[in-house]
């Protein structure tokens, strides 16, 4: 079945490579369907929201845990999160509950378990309020964030956080994980 | 050739009544014949037959969508949020009321974290960018002019099962307890294909791919698995996708965790690292017994459940039955299927149904003779990479159990369970969940 796959793969190509002289092929590289059209990464920007552990992509502005601790009010996380974070229906956002001993069972947290701050930057400024999803300012969502971080105490009280400060924020568990298939990736 | 009624104590290959499967391809008739003779010589003779009303008069118009008969009306799905509150949404597929390999559209499992988008086809664009040569977008009405592949494959929650990680059985169905697995038959574009087009940087190791629902949900997926076996989803059984698998378009990573097969796709971006999203930092990173965890766990291993008998049916009487069952492997193809009914004391083989195809549905069949005494059946699937489904003792050892009995079917204790599901029948033919 394995080598079918691979088979019926290679005829598709070679359906793509004959047709694509055919084809309205604007990228010029040739070896393709070349039914994409050409767009600038400017023109991607609006939709280019993913930020990577090394702070790839973090946009500018910045943001401190006065402030966003006035915003999880204002923008009605304690809805779902609880008064300054700290529980709700879905979770609080702040708390020391520790990971170890309690097995499989244990509550994975931000401060406990997430392996890195910039996911606590995307994840506010891609789904959050979960109503309203990317309504949010970069400054808001870093303020957000250093909401969290600090009442967390994973950074200093009054940190700004911004694109240059963010990736630094040491997280706990950085180092408590196992890649399962190495091989895979 | 083979008479009526001739199982005989040769023809069991396991402890409690398991029958060799060759009896299967003696034929259908040796079979009924078997069975029927047990229910003559238990039951009363049958009634005269009349003719019945439905058949004396014109049935009703055909409609454009075909319509299920009212008898089959409690086929469905169960759901964790019928009234669509502001949280995720479940719907598991009812394994034990179907058979076959194929799960239909409308009962396939879904999983949604923000409600099903209505998406304007006419409107919807893909784009490809980051560590290319030449970014791209396409329509829709472009991506469907590309070459095409149909494959079958099973899609996977990642918390399938997650029950099961109970220390003590949870007394549930089969539909709540494996009810995040489906299969079909998928059709679309190669992603290879789109992604020669934008010429990858050879720098890149990885692409994130993001969906256009309110939850734009992301993950972070290996190139490796990219150009191997992805597809970009446009059909889904021969008919175009179901709204709440990701029309128009979802990334199918064959075998892999399902929450990656990302629906609505909007955005690919190639890069050179994982973004450590929400749900793959978090959600999908298994925690393990000494407070580690497995990240990137991608990979659903090779499983299998018995559907017929299951949870909650009953056997009315002693005599002949069929144990059938599902075993898949998002690893490769299941080579062999072992069944037992004395709780794992010994094993027989199954009949696996041909042709296997790689990480999709394989069902399995075994004759049983049941003496109306106490049983324990049980599954064990083995891939053709040698993959075998761990016995749950060793499963436990490795990745752990809860310390209380988990009360919710539904809730998430871990995820990624492979071990095996164990039904106990009593001497009144009822069936309940154990650990075996």
């Amino acid at each position: 079945m394995f080598m079918l796959e691979k088979i019926s793969l290679a005829a598709c190509m070679a359906v793509a490579l004959s047709t694509s002289a055919l084809a309205d092929d604007k990228s010029g590289l040739g070896s393709n369907v070349g039914l994409g059209q050409p767009i600038t990464e400017s023109d991607i920007k609006p939709w280019d929201i993913t930020i990577l552990p090394d702070g790839t992509n973090l946009p500018p502005g910045s943001g401190t845990a006065a402030v966003g601790a006035k915003l999880f009010t204002e923008k009605g996380c304690v809805a779902c999160h609880g008064e300054g974070g700290t529980g709700g229906a879905n979770g609080a956002v702040i708390t020391d509950i520790p990971l170890a001993g309690r097995g499989i069972e244990a509550t994975k947290t931000i401060k406990n378990f997430w392996g890195s701050s910039t996911t606590v930057f995307d994840f506010i400024r891609r789904a959050m309020p979960w109503p309203a999803p990317r309504t949010l300012s970069d400054d808001e969502v870093y303020a957000l964030t250093a909401f969290i971080l600090e009442g967390n105490k994973l950074i200093p009280p009054g940190t700004v956080i911004d694109a240059k400060s963010l990736p630094q924020v040491k997280m706990p568990n950085k180092d408590g994980f196992i890649i399962r298939f190495p091989d895979r990736i | 050739m083979t008479k009526r009624n001739d199982i005989t104590a040769l023809d069991e290959v396991a402890g409690n009544g398991l029958l060799s499967r060759r009896l299967l391809l003696r034929g259908g008739v040796a079979m009924a014949g078997a069975a029927s003779t047990l229910v003559a010589t238990q039951g009363a003779s049958a009634e005269p037959l009349m003719e019945p009303e439905w058949s004396r008069y014109q049935g009703t118009t055909v409609e454009p969508m075909g319509r299920r008969t009212k008898h089959e009306k409690d086929t469905t799905r169960i759901l964790t949020n019928p009234k669509g509150d502001p949280r995720t949404q479940h719907a598991r597929t009812p394994h034990h009321l179907l058979n076959g390999q194929i799960t239909p559209n409308h009962l396939h499992f879904t999983i949604l974290h923000n409600g099903i988008p209505d998406i304007d086809p006419e409107q919807h664009r893909l784009v490809v960018h980051g560590m290319v040569k030449q970014p791209i977008v396409l329509t829709m009405d472009r991506l469907m002019r590309y070459p095409m592949v149909t494959r079958q494959t099973f899609l996977e929650c990642g918390g399938n099962s997650a029950a099961l990680f109970s220390n003590e059985p949870v007394q549930a169905n089969l539909q709540s307890l494996h009810g995040l697995v489906s299969n079909a038959e998928w059709t679309g574009v190669p992603l290879s294909a789109v992604l020669d087009e934008v010429g990858i940087d050879p720098k890149a190791k990885w692409m994130l791919v993001e969906g256009a629902d309110t939850a734009a949900i992301t993950r972070s997926v290996p190139l490796n698995k990219a150009l191997d076996d992805a597809i970009l989803v446009l059909y889904q059984n021969g008919e175009r996708l179901m709204a709440e698998q990701g029309y128009p378009v979802r990334l199918l990573l064959p075998g892999w965790e399902g929450n990656m097969n990302i629906k609505y796709v909007r955005r690919i971006k190639i890069v050179d690292q994982p973004a450590l999203t929400y749900y793959e930092a978090r959600n999908y990173s298994p925690l393990l017994p000494d407070a580690k965890a497995y990240r990137f766990f991608f990979v659903n291993e090779v499983k299998s459940f018995i559907t017929h008998p299951s949870f909650g049916m009953k056997l009315n009487e002693p005599g002949y039955y069929e144990i059938s069952g599902i075993a898949y492997s998002g690893a490769g193809r299941i080579e062999r299927v072992q069944v037992t009914a004395d709780g794992g004391k010994t094993w027989a083989d199954a009949a696996v149904q041909g042709p296997t195809m790689h990480k999709a549905f394989t069902r399995f069949h075994i004759p049983w003779r049941w003496d109306g005494k106490p049983a324990i059946l049980s599954s064990r699937a083995v891939d053709d990479g040698g993959n075998v489904q761990p016995l749950r003792a060793d499963f436990i050892r490795e990745r752990g159990e809860t310390q209380k009995p988990v009360t919710n079917p539904f809730g998430f204790p871990n995820q990624h369970y492979n071990s095996l599901t164990s039904w106990g029948i009593n001497a009144k033919g009822e069936i309940s969940h154990v650990y075996a």
